[in-house]
């Protein structure tokens, strides 16, 4: 766990002015079936990228907000990591990108029955969007309905 | 702002009918976003699943946070238990 007294003296003072988007009320879905028959899809905040993708841009303003699709059957290292953001450590998905988009473990647990599959199609979005307004209005809806067309059950969410 | 981000998009995404749990290593900043379903992880920043090539650790997290979809007190927000 990291407390906000260990960040960056930067990334500290523009947390105590910064007005988090409170989720009210929480909403609620709940399993329609058994975890080891469901479908599942990641969604990562690393800001990775296939490659010959675009790189999320490092100087739009209040943050990328733009989506990048990953096939579940590629291959997890080849993806590359344009987070723009110097607040952790890259040494973790540097070493191996399923620390911030666990995708080999994902397909053991559907090899393993834990799960019934892998989702066809993973998100990818770039966490450091201190203006979230178009991410919520464009990128938001754009995955949710990719997640209904691939008839995903359970969507589980890796920030960095 | 990632805690935020994947936060935000656990929201959209349940409110079209599939139900979500995220990995949190800033638990202060989930208390205030409050999405529906988090584990949290004694790691620091850039290390959500604890361990580079650490197969097992990764798998056993990813358990937890698949055995938080049973849950609907939300907003949940469970500690990882090794």
């Amino acid at each position: 766990m990291v407390e906000t007294g260990e960040l960056s003296v930067e990334l500290q003072a523009f947390l105590k002015t910064y007005s988090w988007r409170r989720i009210d009320p929480v909403p609620k879905a709940s399993l329609s079936t058994p975890i080891r028959e469901c479908r599942v899809a990641l969604v990562s905040s690393a800001g990775f990228v296939a490659p010959g993708e675009e790189p999320f841009s490092h100087s739009m303003h209040g943050g990328d907000h733009s989506l990048r699709v990953i096939p579940g059957a590629m291959d997890v290292q080849s993806l590359e990591e344009h987070h723009d953001s110097d607040s952790f450590s890259r040494a973790g998905v540097d070493a191996d990108r399923n620390m911030g988009l666990p995708l080999d473990r994902l397909h053991e647990l559907a090899a393993e029955g834990e799960i019934g599959s892998v989702a066809p199609r993973h998100f990818s979005v770039m966490g450091s969007i201190t203006a979230p307004n178009r991410y919520i209005k464009h990128t938001l809806p754009a995955i949710a309905d990719l997640l209904v067309e691939d008839h995903v059950d359970i969507a589980l969410m890796v920030p960095v | 702002m990632c805690t935020q981000t994947v936060g935000l998009a656990q929201a959209t995404v349940e409110e079209r009918g599939i139900p979500t749990a995220s990995i949190t290593m800033l638990t202060e900043i989930t208390e205030k976003i409050r999405p529906p379903r988090a584990l949290a992880v004694p790691y620091p920043l850039g290390f959500p699943l604890g361990e580079a090539n650490n197969r097992e650790l990764q798998t056993e997290i990813l358990r937890q946070l698949l055995a938080l979809l049973e849950r609907n007190d939300v907003p949940v927000l469970e500690e990882l238990r090794l």
